[in-house]
């Protein structure tokens, strides 16, 4: 019963696209900062406890690697959830794609190529609907695209709770000089509004962020910024904080690393018919330099 | 061969001897490690709130094939950040190569370079060092432009730099 559960809770994790429920999902590249004539920057991707440690699944991206001789991310016999669409922008705002990309038991991997100076986004974006409802006495769940809802839930359901879910991961790099074209919010779902550039991140220095839902100014949204390496860590060392009325947070890095920021809003009020519920999440890998 | 005499000479008359000069020296300090490459420097000069003001010398590995070389330059962290990934490297006057064990002199005066504008002020001076397989140190030495007395300040590395010391004559 108890591992029925564990599993099941596991599988919505999983499959809420990016979800952080019970673990994280996060991709690390090799730098953020580089120099030189057309660097390479080669990125894990994988859904995790500790950051950066892949311990537990890759993360499934369309495109990298045999998605089918790959792990479904859940118990045997679990239909694989979709892989995620990377979107990998160059700093003239044109798409790359990805190369090597290798899928094993714990992670993901491809390379990047950085042809031009400036800075890049790599992103993972989702947005859909979940339901709960119960058919003859017995409690289901449903995921998928809203112009599918109609036909997947019986007309019959009862307790019917749709919730609307969107989900964005980031990653920044620069390759000389930073650059803004890529950091221009797309105005769908939680997203990260820089005004310290994402690549210009110094321990002992205040960063300020600013979250942005569907494009405007959110408050209140929960902000948790951990340091990667916590496997050799006793305490967590997470910094918790709040956006303000503007959307503003400020985080000051207490020392240099790789860090984990997610941030999750959820609201009841203006959400789109048949949701009413709304939960949207943002996560980014940032990298933070020695003074 | 006589160009360049000519114009070592030059540039001898056109500093006259009442020029406010600056002489740093750095000393690149001999490490006992097993695998031992010359560090990256960098040094430079900086205003308040570490504004980067100029740029004296980088010394980064310049030969090798396809300017192999600057890929690691983003290693001198700060000056990368103040300065570097806003040049087209080699730049005339400030690249150099990496330098082997020893102490190195910088002479400067205000009658050229990065002094001859240099506003009244106070000043740090940015020594910043990063070695492959190695380590990383920054040593920053505060003066004020133009020196009213002759004036040496020094900082010790402790890792990847030794002395570096400051002359200022008005």
């Amino acid at each position: 019963m108890k591992m029925t559960y564990k599993w099941a809770a596991l599988t919505l994790a999983l499959c809420l696209p990016l979800s952080a429920q019970a673990h994280r999902a996060w991709m690390l590249p090799s730098a953020t900062v580089l120099s030189g004539d057309e660097p390479w920057i080669s990125v894990d991707a994988a859904v995790s406890n500790d950051l950066f440690y892949f311990e537990h699944f890759p993360l499934r991206i369309a495109g990298i690697g045999a998605l089918d001789q790959a792990p479904a991310g859940g118990p045997p016999g679990m239909r694989p959830r979709p892989a995620a669409v990377l979107q990998v922008l160059a700093p003239d705002g044109s798409q790359l794609q990805p190369r090597n990309g290798a899928i094993g038991r714990y992670r993901s991997t491809f390379d990047v190529q950085l042809p031009l100076k400036g800075t890049y986004k790599l992103a993972i974006a989702n947005q859909g609907l979940f339901a709960r409802y119960s058919e003859n006495g017995e409690n289901k769940r449903w995921m998928g695209k809203a112009d599918e809802l109609a036909k997947a839930i019986p007309a019959d359901a009862k307790d019917l709770v749709v919730t609307q879910n969107d989900s964005r991961m980031e990653v920044f790099v620069t390759s000389g000089a930073p650059s803004e074209t890529v950091l221009k919010p797309t105005g769908k779902g939680l997203e990260l509004k820089p005004v310290t550039h994402p690549n210009d991140l110094f321990a002992g220095e205040a960063a300020t962020f600013i979250f942005l839902l569907d494009g405007k100014p959110a408050a209140d949204v929960e902000v948790s910024v951990i340091p990667g390496g916590n496997r050799y860590r006793d305490q967590l060392g997470e910094i918790k904080t709040r956006s303000d009325a503007n959307g503003h947070v400020s985080i000051t890095w207490p020392s240099p690393g790789m860090y984990w920021l997610e941030a999750e809003l959820s609201i009841s009020e203006n959400v789109a018919k048949p949701a009413t519920e709304r939960r949207a999440s943002y996560s980014a890998t940032l990298e933070v330099l020695p003074q | 061969m006589r160009k360049p005499l000519l114009y070592g000479l030059g540039s001898l008359f056109a500093a006259p001897a009442l020029a406010a000069e600056m002489s740093l020296s750095v000393e690149i300090p001999r490490l006992d490690v097993a695998e031992y490459h010359r560090p990256y420097v960098a040094i430079w000069l900086e205003g308040s709130g570490q504004q980067h003001v100029a740029d004296l010398a980088v010394w980064y590995d310049l030969k090798l094939a396809d300017a192999e070389g600057e890929k690691w330059l983003k290693d001198l962290r700060q000056w990368w950040r103040r300065s570097g990934r806003n040049l087209q490297m080699p730049v005339d006057g400030i690249s150099g190569a990496t330098r082997a064990v020893g102490t190195y002199a910088l002479q400067l005066n205000d009658q050229q370079g990065p002094l001859k504008t240099l506003a009244a002020g106070d000043y740090q001076l940015v020594v910043e060092a990063a070695r492959e397989v190695g380590g990383r140190e920054l040593l920053r030495l505060p003066f004020s432009w133009p020196p009213q007395q002759n004036r040496t300040e020094s900082v010790q590395g402790q890792h990847e730099l030794g002395a570096i010391t400051l002359e200022l004559k008005p």
